[in-house]
Formats: structure tokens, sequence, C-alpha cells
């Protein structure tokens, strides 16, 4: 890397420069309104030398602009930290091949075009949203799904991003719904047994029962909530399962 | 002419509605020099050091009004390094030396000190209009000086600068006795204000037509703020995530059914969508909505709200609303003339919720859109070309495919017949910002069509030299030109010298372009090494 380069207003420090700026100054020199050469009291302006620091070319790591570390298509189990990654992944594998992205393409200065104001204050609104620190989540730090309940008049909604685990969104939604009550771990025990059977909508628009799955996997694919009555969800669990090998 | 008394001329002059038309006049003869200098009320200085401030305040002794804009536009995206220059100071110094009538100042992506802001507060007697725009350097200190001084202040409107917080006692800086504030919009100050002093300020400003809050402000102060101003045009709301309780939102709707004369929505941050429905009453009247700084609300609560805004000339939104939502706002909304959809996720490989079908469905329903700008992860030529049959009256067109270099994403190809379609058929277009794979091509297209356009954003596109000539040669009109990461050296550089006189500035950055391609380019501004991505060049011309 060459040592950084001390640069003036109007051209470059080494002489040879200068006269050659200055030479193709001559012409504009007739103008009215002049250029503002060396010297002749234009506003002060310390040129930066660039350094990486200076432009901050390779920004840190993490969260800070909002790209997310280019990575080769995580396993499930480790993907539970890469949010809808995981999801993207599974529909791409429909789709077209995956072309390999290079770790570079993620990390360029001052791309997309967002300006700075706008994407702290978003950083700020996603902070508040959700209640653990936000360098799990490269997304959104909320995630609103409606909550039906068989018989119930109305539905509800719920922020996903609120509950660490099953057993506080179990208890959470006994709190909403009566009716509905509570195993010693939460949601396994009411599979073909209980009055009632908590099943949601994967991305892929399938129902599933809910516990199958880690938590992290299952909060970025749930979206939408329903209380089913037990006898309504047999045949439900096996799918599960084979689901979740599909995707390794 | 020149047999006629200066005053007439004068009086003749005062007719001329642009800063270009007076400029033009004042070349004519050295009487109408003087007569125009000596009567111009308003400046606009496009680019800082293209001139000294001591030359503009000598010539223009009686202006009232000064508007200077600072960094390149593209410092809003880091790509200029923070001490780079654009410093307001300079400017005041001068003017309170040279112009104490001065009374209003408007400033855009300029460093502006506290230090500034007291000497403008205490050196301008008649002040009245302080807009900043883009700015930072400053704190809420600065912005009690300009409270406690400015007797005369009608407006004070901050977007989007970088303030630091030192406390919520600016705002009681305002004296009792000022009793004049039309516009106040204090959005971008990221800390608490205090609610009594701002119920009393607005107690007192019975010409308040715009109000911006910021986020700390509670849904209940807002509420006692909108009973005393029945004739609110612009509203900027606080926080709604307030612990649900429907007395204060009942509360709040009743209030904000009394602004009839209320057309500009904007704020709700992280409002809770709960707290929606509460503002419904008020869509049918609204002519502007920002809602491009909420990711709380999905696509359902934001089409529920936006189709019921049927009189919407202007909406900002995050891609959350989605294709579908873009249908009903393009069913619901056909006085539509600007959109602004806006990425929730900034990471450049993901997906968002709009596509390029959204875009057709605006296109086709709103047939007065004229200005886009458009965050997407993918786009297509025969989307580009449905939309400019579609919509033949756009003067701004931005699209911005977050990933550089996407193909369309059905044929795989360049997008370059997309956008030329847009530059054919929009004979009218200004501003244009293209992204996506695009080769030589577009450059000739927008070259041959865009003559009116004097705007340009480039960003990974092109393939040699001949394209940015091509633009260079062909865009009459164009003004500022700014490119990124785009193959042109000093070839195209140096292709058309000539051309930069007409310019007000160009931006080059990660191209082709050589430290001696530079200077040999008269009137550098500034140029720097990146280090190894390329020259960095930055042309500041004539006002």
């Amino acid at each position: 890397m060459s040592p950084p380069l001390e640069l003036d207003y109007i051209g470059l420090s080494p002489p040879a420069a200068a006269a050659a700026a200055a030479g193709a100054d001559d012409d504009l020199k007739g103008t009215e309104l002049r250029l503002g050469l060396p010297g002749s009291g234009s506003p002060e302006r310390r040129v930066a030398a660039a350094t990486a620091t200076t432009l901050d070319l390779l920004p840190a790591k993490g969260a800070k602009r909002g790209f997310s570390d280019e990575a080769p298509p995580p396993s499930p189990v480790a993907a539970a930290g890469k949010g809808k990654k995981v999801a993207e992944e599974a529909d791409n594998d429909k789709k077209v091949a995956a072309t390999p992205q290079p770790a570079a393409k993620a990390q360029v200065v001052g791309w997309p075009p967002i300006r700075s104001y706008r994407k702290n204050t978003m950083a700020t609104t996603q902070l508040k949203g959700s209640k653990e620190d936000a360098e799990a989540k490269q997304g959104q730090g909320f995630l609103y799904v409606k909550v039906s309940m068989d018989g119930a008049p109305y539905l509800r909604k719920i922020d996903l991003k609120t509950y660490k685990n099953y057993k506080d969104l179990s208890t959470a939604l006994e709190k909403m719904f009566n009716g509905f009550s509570t195993g010693k771990d939460g949601l396994s025990e009411y599979r073909k047994d209980g009055e009632y059977v908590l099943t949601y909508e994967d991305k892929d628009g399938d129902w599933m029962l809910v516990g199958d799955v880690p938590w992290e996997m299952f909060a970025d694919s749930c979206r939408r909530l329903r209380i089913m009555k037990g006898s309504d969800a047999i045949g439900l669990a096996p799918r599960a399962a084979d689901k979740s090998k599909n995707r390794n | 002419m020149t047999y006629f008394p200066e005053e007439v001329v004068e009086h003749i002059f005062s007719f001329l509605p642009s800063h270009s038309d007076r400029n033009t006049v004042s070349l004519v003869c050295k009487v109408w020099y003087e007569v125009e200098r000596l009567s111009r009320r308003a400046v606009f200085v496009g680019n800082c050091y293209a001139v000294r401030p001591e030359r503009v305040v000598l010539r223009f002794p009686n202006v009232k009004a000064l508007t200077v804009k600072g960094k390149p536009h593209f410092a809003d995206f880091n790509l200029v390094p923070p001490d780079w220059g654009g410093y307001a100071g300079p400017w005041i110094e001068a003017a309170a030396r040279s112009c104490v009538g001065l009374e209003e100042l408007r400033m855009k992506r300029m460093v502006v000190s506290d230090e500034n802001l007291e000497l403008l507060a205490r050196s301008f007697p008649r002040f009245k209009v302080l807009v900043l725009i883009s700015c930072e350097g400053f704190s809420t200190d600065g912005l009690a000086a300009i409270a406690s001084h400015c007797k005369l202040l009608r407006e004070l409107d901050l977007q989007e600068n970088d303030v630091e917080d030192r406390g919520p006692r600016w705002l009681s800086f305002f004296p009792d006795s000022c009793t004049s504030l039309v516009s106040l919009n204090f959005a971008c100050i990221k800390g608490e204000v205090n609610s009594g002093a701002l119920e009393r300020l607005v107690a007192r400003s019975p010409n308040l037509r715009s109000l911006r809050l910021n986020r700390s402000v509670s849904v209940d102060t807002l509420s006692k703020i909108l009973v005393r101003t029945p004739n609110l045009e612009d509203l900027g709301t606080g926080n709604l995530t307030d612990e649900f309780q429907a007395e204060s939102y009942a509360r709040l709707t009743s209030a904000l059914e009394k602004c009839k004369m209320l057309r500009s929505l904007s704020g709700f941050w992280d409002a809770s969508p709960i707290c929606v429905p509460y503002i419904y009453p008020l869509c049918h009247q609204l002519t502007g909505l920002n809602l491009s700084y909420t990711p709380t609300l999905d696509y359902s609560d934001l089409t529920k709200m936006v189709s019921r805004c049927v009189k919407l000339q202007r909406l900002w939104v995050l891609d959350c609303i989605s294709d579908k939502g873009l249908q009903m706002v393009a069913s619901s909304c056909k006085d539509l003339q600007e959109l602004r959809v806006f990425p929730s996720d900034f990471n450049v490989a993901g997906a968002s919720a709009v596509t390029e079908e959204g875009l057709v469905a605006i296109s086709s329903g709103c047939p007065k859109l004229s200005s886009l700008l458009y965050f997407c992860h993918q786009m297509t030529n025969e989307a580009l070309i449905t939309v400019a049959k579609n919509c033949p009256n756009f003067i701004r067109f931005r699209l911005c495919i977050l990933e550089p270099k996407k193909p369309d994403a059905m044929t795989g190809q360049p997008l370059d017949e997309g956008f030329g379609a847009i530059v054919r058929e929009c004979k009218g277009l200004r501003r244009l910002s293209i992204s996506g794979l695009l080769t030589d091509r577009v450059f000739m297209y927008i070259g041959k069509y865009a003559k009116y356009l004097e705007m340009l954003s480039i960003a990974f596109a092109g393939d040699t030299d001949k394209g940015m000539m091509d633009v260079m040669n062909g865009c009459k009109n164009l003004r500022k030109l700014e490119i990124r990461d785009s193959p042109f050296g000093d070839v195209a550089l140096l292709g058309n010298v000539a051309k930069y006189e007409t310019m007000r500035s160009l931006w080059m950055s990660s191209c082709n372009v050589t430290l001696k391609g530079c200077q040999m380019v008269g009137g550098i501004r500034h140029a720097w090494d990146q280090g190894n991505s390329g020259w960095l060049v930055l042309l500041s011309l004539l006002l």
C-alpha cells in the first residue's frame, strides 16, 4: 500500500503536479468567479489523507451496516442463529441452483445507497423491538403473527420475538385464551391427548405441530398460529420430523 | 432598455422566477449587473466550493434568503471522509459581516457547529427561517441559542440531521414572547423534550402549520398539542407505542378529527399495529404519508391504512408493503404522484416483498406518477418497458436493485432495454438512478433520449469509456453526474472537458481515472487516493 498522499485544495503537493494544474487554470482565470487557488483566502479545509481507517473501506464485521457476513449454506442447527436465511436456503433449493455468493459482495462501502440517518434510525427501532441483543437477527426486530383459536370469535396478534422459548409462548397464549391448560414443559403434552393443540403455518404454507424444532427455527419460519382441537391434529407429527430431515 | 430608470429595470427583474434567469440578465451589461445584484433577495449556492462566501455577500448585500449545499450527494452513503469539508462557518461569518438583513438560511449536507449557530442567532435581528438538512456537527445547545435569540423565528426545520443530544432544555429557551412559529420540525432530535415546555410553546403559536415531533413525545402530549392546533397542515407524530390504553388513543382520535386542514402525516416510528386504526378517521384527507421509518407495521396494517387514503399524492413506505400491498395502493390512490419504497432489510443478498410486479401495478393504477424511488431485489426489462408506457410523466426515476449487477430476473439479460424505454418515453425526465446489470448500451440510450436530464447516478454499470462519453456528449442539460464502481477512465473524463463548465459537479469513485487524468482537467476541487480502489475526483464548477 503506497503511503497516504496529502493533497491540497486545488491540486497536489508535488511541484510538478502544481505546475500542470496551474497551466490548466489560466484559461479559467478570465472568468469572474474564481476557483479559489491556494492562499487566496478560500475556506480552510483539511484534506483527508486517505487511509483505510479514514474511508472505512473495510467496514467492521457485524451488523453495523446491516450486511450479513456471507457464509456457505448453514446446517439447520447452525442456521438457528442466521434468521431468515434458513427458509430462503430451502426456497432456493426449489428454484435455481444456488449460485455461490462471494463474501466480498456483501461488504461494499456505501451500498445499498441508504442515508446513514435512515440506517441509524431503523437500527434504533429494531433494537427497541427485540428484547435480546440485536446481533443475532439481521432482519426486523419484531415478528407479529396472528393467533386463532378454534371456536373463539376473534383472533389475536403476538410478537414472537418477545418470547425466548416455547414455555414463554405457551404461558402468554394461555393468558390470552381461556380454557388452554398447561402441562409441565409446555406444549409437548398436548399431542392427541389434550383438549387443544398448538399448530403453526410455516413459510411454505404447511401446518405443523409446535414444539418439534428448535425455538429459533420455529420463530423464523412461523407465519401464523392456530390453536386446534386435539382431534383435528392427528397426523401432523410425522410430517414435522420429515420436513426437518429434508432441510439438512 | 438601457434608457429605463433603474427602478423600472429592477421591477421587471422581480418577475424573473428562477436564479438562472437572474444570473443570465446580470451578464447583459454593467448596469443590469448592478441593478440585479442589489435587488437580489434569494441566492442559491449549489456547491459551497464553487465560489467564496465573501464574493457572494459582497455581490448581493441585500440578500434575504441564502441557500448553500455542501457535500456531494454520495456523502449520504459514507463515501466521503468525515473531515472533507462543507463547513457552514465561513458562510455564516461572511454574512454576519456584510448582510445583516439576512432572514432565511437553508443548508444541506454541511458541517455546522454550535458556535456557528450562536453567531447566526446573534447576528441577524430579523432572522426568520432556519432549515438544516442532513447536516452535522451541532448539538441541542446550538438550537437553544437559536431559540433564545431569534425573536422573529418562523421556521425551525431540522431534517435528518445528526444532532448531539445535550438534554431537553433547548426547547425551553423559546421565550414567552415568541409567538411567531409557523413550522417546527425536531423529528431528528434523539433525546427527550420537556413536554410541558412543548405544550406551552404550541399554545402560544397560533400560526403553527407544520409540526414534526420526535419519538420521545407521548400520545397524551400529542393529544394535548393537537387540541391547540386546529389549523395544522403537516404532522409528524411522536411515538405510538405507549402501553396500549384505549382512552389515550380515543383522545388522540378526537383531537385528530378536529384538524380539518391536516394533509400530511409522518413519524410513527415503532408504532404498534394496534394504534393504527385510531388514525383511520384522518386518512381520507391526507395527501402525504410517510411510513418509511416504521418497520413494525406489516403488509396488512399498511394496506388497511393506505387504501383509505384516497387523495394521497405522496407515499413513502417500507417494502413490507409487498407487491400485493402496492396493488391495493394502485387501486385506491389514483392521485399518487410520488412513491418511495425503502428496504426494511439492508442485506444485499436477501429478499424483499416488493418486486417488479409491484412497480408495474403502481404504474398501471397511478398514471400521474412522476417521482419514484424504488428499492427491490429484482427487476425485468419487460416490467420497465410497461412502466415507461404507463407513466410517461416521470420527472424523477430512481431504481435501486440491491444486488449490484443483477440481470433481468426473467431473461438473465442486462437491463439496458428497460431503462432505455424509460428515457425514451419519459421525455421530461430530470433525474435518473440506474442499477442492475447494465452495459454501454444503456448509456447510448440515455445520451440519445434523455435531453432534459439534469442528474444521473450510476453504480456498477457500463463496459467502456464510450458509455460515459455518450452521456457527456448527449445530455445537454446534465448538471450533476455521480459514478461509482464503473469502468470509466481518463478517456471519458477528458473526452468533453468543456462540458464541465455547464455542470455543477462530477463524482467518480472506484473508477479507472488516474491522477494524471485528473490533473489535466482544470478546476479540480478535490482529489485523493483511495488506496487500492482508484481515484476519486470531485469537480465543482460555476454557480
